[in-house]
């Protein structure tokens, strides 16, 4: 049998010094670029249609359908649009995009370079959190090479200018609207829509904002062809995607492989879970999607089917955990992420946080009784849904998913008197035990 | 402190790069902290002059990141994560041995100025848990001891490098970069550590 | 009545822009783009909001107001609650409120619960309670019991009020972060001086370190807060809502109109809130407006009547018939001496001017009166009655339709609070472009996103002339300073007239606008009546019914003085000047000691009625009825709120006087007064033509001799504003503005030291766009001011640095 993995985009992270043009163009790099340039804008828009790329950064959206909702381009009198790709890669467990920048910067630049053309964008962004400095240095030196090059700039081809932007620290800014808004030097809270972004985004123009690896994708489509991209995958989940494993696993890592892998597989690639241990919960795509188990070994990790099992598959970032995990201590501590990173606008999310803390905080003490996980349930009821943005419902879903399938361990602290569990255990650096029964 | 000419000349160059000024004010508060240390009152004054803003509106996009510090902060920055992920791998015990080693609370900055330690969250490295940020480069899968020779090398001013990035500079000069302005070290590193090379690695050999 | 009638300008239909929703049931048709929360109140329906306020942009961020949407109006239902207040109404939507719908409601509750769990709880000692939002949905939309409190939950704390401005106190436990407060400072006046600061849980509100929130009309904040979070140092702690009574009124602090609303208990202003009028101020006013009220307290004023003594030479207390008696006996030797002039200052309501207007021709027997206690020319009167009196070509609803606004000589911000405010919001709404003849770019102008045309003073005629882009659709809005040179007022109305703008005359106080209609100028009659005009004189004086009016042309404010000095009028009838306002106050407070016989109709004890021989306390605002006439010439009347036994208005006071002098005034009640207004009605024949005066020759600029413009700062010193309040705190920092080659040649000092024909002043420099050899200085930013304390209007002062 043939491995699943289907290396596109971390093809050439292994390569010597693959951050550079040189290397870069040694492997084909920029010839996706100058097909796409053979080509009408329209005609790569439908090519990104057609491949059926769906956004990585976590909602799904198809692509190519986001940049059909920009207004007519009037080429009679063509005003400002942009370009803006989302690289605030922040949601715990999502560890994708930033290696991907780090030993690949130019398949992102390519990328943009291409979307823009596609969309008629003169100017682009890559909005990158701050907390990289790396990944920022290299950005930047790949867009350097690319002016150099000719790549970029008004005189190039596409004539497409390209800004590396550093954030400065906020969960919230990978919210689209919020990013346009720090991008636009103010706090980074989420905008009201409509109006949306391809109608009115940065700086009150049409605007289309991709995550990195959407984007990163686009010159992989071009140069091999949207049927290629069509044809891996699912019927409604097409193409490859980077899969991150993380925490109790033997070969944490990236994993690409095309839509619909499963769990059981990626493991086998990955040696297991820790060697001694079984797997007790995982999120499938980050913590703002509600925890899985070992139930859900087998689910296929596409959209669909992934949201069939009362979840998302968000950004694939697959936390796994074992038998050593308290999953009170775990989702106390994403609570009182989301407490740190709620931008305050909003009354569910800035009030219900910070009450969903001490709340949690109180169980994982053993303080409290049953009646407080129907209560939790209950303010959790009154955050989801009821926020301005999804920060709020993401706020919610481990608690959720937490209590719905691990209620026992939330009333086993209780009957303990505080966690039952040993921290060190779960260490990456724990001695190996015998499993107890 | 004050801004001087110099600063105040290139805070006016990061807000020229952008079709509109005020973009450039996450990079201007970046240069701020490099120059002054911190995001200063003065800092924030030159900015909102540059771009005809209020300080108030300045001072409510600088308190809303949590790079721009109000404290002064150690020539190196540590960032633990303890998140939950490196929290459940380590991070929490990393942290908590970090404090009583340099005896200093979160945010704090140890007696000697060197270092400023701080939990921070999720890092996009979770592959690597759990994970250390120096300057905001990273330190992949450490442990107690590995980070604790890790300040006392920083103390020390031995030189230190990340485990996927550049030789470590001071927090200042990363903080330059940040704001805009290369110091050259991009090609410094790897391509790409072992956990991201992991899946290509189930090929080899096949 | 002599003052127009407003007509509003029509506005264009939008009928069948409109879309059809059922809330709740009940079908209601409403214009395309109206909010659902607002749909909702159509129909009775009072969504519970704390963030939406109807003239601010949508935020969205309390989530208070969210309903169920079955039906989005495309057949489909949107999945989530939806917050009303930003959500637009779409044909054939079906929306269900809390008052039909158990998901709504339990939106609803979760929401108020989840804002009371940090909430402090103190409503018996907040001075919101009683008439906060926050408390009375509580009460409607929330629990009694609380879940966090009852699991010991550990709310979030935050020092206790600190100050945003010394005016504005912030108490961070109560905020709920709506976001109310600094969507106005950022929206309306364009003031951002506070804003959100710090993230999540820890978000506030707040101002930069060492930089108050400092707007002019930072009261309305406090207003329109939900909960007790901003309070004024002015209130706080003075009353509880359902203690006060609350009267509707008329600001009296400019000639905008604003509507107030005055809450007062035990016949004592507690506070002033703005009203709702939204052909006039909506629903905000200036701090000066909201804040001084003081000088209205029984114990500010003169107590009763003080005629001085024949043997004494002192003031001393009389009785109202023995001050009548001394007034008239000294008021009919001094008119047969050599006649009386008549000073009226400008904040007299419509129906007292009028008195004064028919006094000074009924009962002294002159045409020299005049309002203008400032500096003025003849070329203004004959402005005033060519082209004020009778007209309003301008409403505020025109600014909405205008392309552009030219201010010649007007500077909104600290001139017309009002005003300033609707021309912001024409700029943001309408793209008005706004155009300043005016020596730098105020801070107001920038506000206004205006383009300067910089004239120095006495210059701005040439400016005027040179305007260009000016058509039918460009309002001239012009304001008093342009009285003090020469040439700019013809030039103004010459521009209007060749090119077919609008032009309206935007006067600094309340009372000047109908005192200009009713007459109390030297070539004025009430009803726009021109005094030279022989057939308005008859018409007048049949109305009057008296045989014979005065004819000619009288003596100004200023030709007053100058006669009394020279002993050629033997008398003054002065009401409510200030000598500081005049233009030479020393040689005004020496002509009306020279006068022979000097009455005095005033408030307070001032420089004048030191030196008169009757002083005739009269009511303040308070404790009368009366109309003021806006810019426009819409007139604004308010109702009587103290009744008072013994304080009477400027008119009752005069018909004593004429009774005593055994004339008739005609009437001696507001309602009397008005009613003979009516019946005198606006004059129907010709307008007196327009002035036609030369500018001034151009100035010579000299290096150390600067010229002085000068304006008066919205708040400052004046006979107002009570010296040692809080609102007096809240003035801008006095500057001394000099130009970059000033600061160059003073080798960039830090201060300086102005010198002028009556005194001198330093103060910090700030460096301005300013005419080469220009210098502005506030006119009212200390006691007694530029007028009474630098120099005169146009004249010169010599500079010297200071380092500091």
């Amino acid at each position: 049998m043939s491995s699943p993995i289907t290396p596109v985009l971390t093809a050439n992270w292994g390569t010597d010094r693959s951050w550079t043009l040189d290397a870069y163009t040694r492997q084909g790099g920029y010839q996706a670029l100058a097909k796409a340039l053979t080509k009408s804008p329209d005609e790569v828009v439908a090519a990104v249609k057609d491949s059926g790329l769906r956004g990585r950064g976590g909602a799904g959206f198809p692509t190519g359908m986001k940049w059909g909702f920009l207004p007519p381009y009037d080429e009679a009198n063509p005003t400002p649009r942009y370009l803006v790709v989302n690289a605030d890669e922040s949601e715990p467990g999502t560890c994708k995009d930033i290696p991907l920048m780090m030993a690949s910067p130019h398949t992102l630049v390519e990328g943009v370079i291409i979307s823009s053309y596609a969309i008629r964008a003169k100017q682009a962004f890559i909005y990158v959190r701050g907390e990289v400095l790396h990944v920022i240095r290299r950005l930047r030196a790949a867009v350097a090479e690319a002016y150099a090059a000719g790549h970029l700039g008004p005189d190039s081809p596409a004539g497409v200018d390209l800004i590396v932007h550093a954030g400065a620290g906020a969960y919230i800014c990978g919210e689209e609207t919020a990013l346009l808004d720090s991008l636009e030097g103010r706090r980074g809270q989420p905008r009201l829509r409509p109006p949306f972004p391809a109608v009115a985004g940065l700086y009150a123009r049409p605007t289309v904002i991709n995550n990195v690896e959407s984007i990163a994708s686009v010159p992989a489509i071009i140069g091999k062809g949207a049927d290629w991209f069509a044809s891996l995958g699912t019927e409604k989940s097409k193409g490859f995607v980077i899969y991150s494993l993380s925490g109790h696993v033997t070969r944490p890592g990236q994993y690409e492989a095309p839509l619909g892998i499963t769990l059981r597989e990626l493991l086998d690639l990955a040696g297991g879970v820790r060697h001694g241990h079984q797997l007790k919960f995982w999120t499938p795509g980050g913590s703002s999607t509600p925890i899985l188990t070992d139930q859900h070994l087998d689910v296929p990790l596409d959209y669909e089917a992934v949201g069939a099992a009362g979840s998302m598959l968000g950004t694939r970032a697959l936390q796994v955990f074992d038998e050593t995990t308290c999953v009170v201590r775990a989702v106390l501590r994403w609570s009182e992420f989301y407490k740190h990173e709620s931008c305050g606008k909003c009354t569910p999310c800035r009030e219900g946080t910070w009450w969903l803390v001490q709340v949690l905080t109180r169980l994982e003490n053993g303080q409290g009784n049953a009646a407080d996980l129907d209560q939790l349930l209950d303010q959790c009821e009154n955050i989801a849904g009821r926020s301005f943005c999804a920060l709020g419902d993401g706020a919610t879903s481990p608690v959720v998913s937490s209590i719905q399938h691990f209620r026992d361990e939330y009333l086993a602290h209780l009957e303990h008197g505080g966690c039952p569990f040993d921290a060190a255990a779960s260490t990456a650096w724990a001695p190996r035990q015998e499993v107890h029964a | 402190m004050s801004i001087n000419a110099t600063t105040y000349a290139e805070l006016q160059e990061i807000a020229g790069r952008y079709p509109q000024a005020r973009s450039g004010l996450l990079p201007m508060l970046h240069l701020v902290q490099s120059v002054e240390g911190r995001v200063t009152p003065e800092g924030i004054n030159a900015c909102a002059e540059i771009l005809g803003l209020t300080a108030a509106e300045v001072s409510g996009v600088a308190t809303f990141y949590t790079m721009y510090k109000r404290k002064p902060v150690g020539e190196h920055h540590v960032g633990v994560c303890t998140n939950t992920l490196c929290a459940v791998m380590g991070g929490d015990q990393i942290f908590a041995e970090l404090k009583e080693h340099l005896q200093v609370g979160n945010d704090e900055t140890t007696a000697d100025g060197k270092v400023t330690l701080e939990h921070v969250e999720c890092n996009a490295a979770c592959d690597y848990a759990p994970v250390v940020m120096v300057n905001w480069e990273f330190f992949d899968n450490q442990t107690p001891a590995s980070a604790k020779q890790l300040v006392d090398d920083l103390r020390a001013g031995r030189e230190v490098t990340a485990s996927r990035g550049a030789k470590i500079c001071s927090w200042r000069e990363a903080e330059r970069v940040l704001a805009g302005y290369d110091d050259g070290r991009a090609d410094e590193g790897p391509s790409a550590g072992d956990a991201s090379l992991a899946g290509l690695k189930t090929l080899e050999g096949k | 009545m002599s003052t127009p009638a407003t007509t509003p300008g029509a506005t264009p239909a939008i009928a069948d822009d409109k879309v059809t929703l059922t809330v709740d049931g009940m079908s209601v048709t409403v214009p395309k783009g109206t909010l659902v929360i607002r749909a909702a109140e159509q129909v009775g329906v009072q969504v519970p909001r704390f963030c939406d306020h109807p003239l601010l942009a949508p935020v969205g961020a309390c989530r208070q107001c969210l309903v169920e949407v079955p039906d989005g109006g495309n057949g489909r239902p949107i999945p989530k609650p939806q917050a009303s207040c930003t959500l637009t109404c779409a044909e054939g939507m079906v929306v269900e409120t809390q008052v039909s719908n158990p998901v709504a409601e339990k939106a609803q509750r979760g929401v108020m619960e989840l804002l009371l769990i940090n909430h402090p709880l103190d409503c018996p000692v907040c001075d919101k309670g009683g008439e906060c939002p926050l408390q009375n949905q509580a009460m409607s939309s929330g629990q009694g019991e609380s879940r966090f409190a009852a699991q010991g939950g550990v709310k979030r704390t935050f020092e206790k009020p600190i100050p945003i401005s010394p005016q504005i106190l912030l108490d961070r436990e109560r905020c709920i972060v709506c976001q109310r407060c600094t969507r106005f400072a950022a929206e309306i006046p364009g003031d951002p001086g506070i804003a959100l600061i710090e993230r999540g849980a820890r978000q506030q509100i707040g101002t930069a370190t060492d930089a108050p929130f400092d707007s002019y009309f930072s009261g309305n904040v406090v207003q329109i807060c939900p909960v007790g979070a901003l309070t004024s140092a002015d209130y706080r702690f003075r009353a509880r809502p359902f203690d006060l009574v609350s009267s509707p009124s008329i600001a009296e602090h400019d000639a905008c109109g604003a509507a107030i609303r005055v809450d007062h208990r035990r016949g004592k202003v507690v506070r002033r809130l703005s009203g709702n009028d939204p052909e006039v101020n909506e629903e905000w006013i200036s701090d000066k407006d909201r804040y001084a009220f003081r000088y209205q307290r029984p114990a500010a004023r003169l107590q009763h009547p003080l005629v001085r003594d024949a043997e004494t030479g002192e003031l001393r207390a009389a009785s109202w018939p023995e001050a009548f008696t001394v007034a008239a006996r000294g008021l009919a030797a001094a008119k047969a001496a050599g006649g009386v002039g008549v000073l009226t200052g400008g904040r007299l309501t419509g129906e007292d001017a009028y008195a004064y207007s028919k006094f000074a021709r009924v009962v002294l027997g002159t045409n020299d009166i005049d309002f203008r206690a400032r500096p003025h020319s003849a070329e203004e009167a004959q402005f005033l009655a060519s082209t004020v009196a009778l007209s309003n070509d301008v409403q505020y609803a025109d600014l909405d339709r205008a392309a552009s606004v030219v201010l010649l000589g007007l500077e909104p911000e600290d001139e017309a609070g009002t005003l300033f405010l609707r021309l912001r919001k024409a700029v943001r709404a309408n793209g008005l472009r706004v155009v300043a003849v005016a020596p730098f770019a105020s801070r107001g102008l920038l506000k206004l996103g205006g383009q300067l045309v910089q004239a120095a003073p006495g210059e701005e005629a040439g400016a005027i002339a040179m305007l260009e882009g000016i058509g039918a659709d460009t309002v001239l809005l012009v304001g008093e300073r342009l009285a003090s040179s020469p040439g700019a007022l013809s030039a103004a109305t010459a521009l209007a007239a060749t090119t077919g703008a609008r032009l309206a005359w935007v006067p600094r106080r309340a009372g000047d606008r109908g005192a200009v209609e009713t007459g109390c100028l030297p070539n004025l009659l009430p009803g726009g009546r021109p005094v030279e005009e022989p057939t308005a004189r008859i018409d007048l004086g049949a109305a009057w019914g008296v045989e014979h009016l005065p004819a000619g042309i009288g003596r100004d404010g200023d030709a007053i003085l100058a006669a009394a000095a020279a002993g050629e009028l033997a008398g003054l009838v002065i009401g409510g000047v200030a000598a500081e306002d005049l233009a030479d106050p020393a040689h005004a407070l020496a002509a009306i000691d020279a006068a022979g016989f000097v009455v005095s109709l005033e408030l307070t004890e001032t420089s004048v009625t030191r030196l008169a021989d009757v002083v005739l306390p009269v009511a303040p605002v308070t404790e009368k009825a009366g109309m003021f006439v806006t810019w426009e010439g819409r007139p604004r009347t308010f109702a009587k709120i103290f009744d008072v036994p013994g304080s009477m208005p400027d008119l009752r006071v005069l018909a004593g006087i004429a009774d005593e002098m055994g004339t008739t005034l005609g009437f001696a009640t507001t309602d009397g007064a008005r009613a003979e207004m009516e019946q005198v009605g606006p004059w129907d024949g010709e307008r007196p033509a327009a002035p036609s005066e030369k500018p001034a020759p151009a100035r010579k600029v000299l290096k150390t001799k600067l010229a002085l413009a000068t304006w008066k700062q919205l708040v400052g010193h004046g006979s107002l504003v009570e010296e040692g309040s809080v609102l007096l705190e809240t003035q801008r920092p006095a500057v001394a503005r000099i130009t970059a080659e000033t600061h160059e040649m003073l080798r960039g000092a830090t201060e300086v030291t102005l010198t002028g024909d009556r005194g001198q002043v330093t103060l910090p420099v700030e460096v301005a766009d300013l005419p080469e050899g220009v210098v502005w200085v506030p006119a009212n930013a200390w006691p007694g001011g530029v007028l009474a304390t630098l120099a005169g209007p146009g004249a010169s002062v010599s500079v010297k640095g200071v380092q500091r």
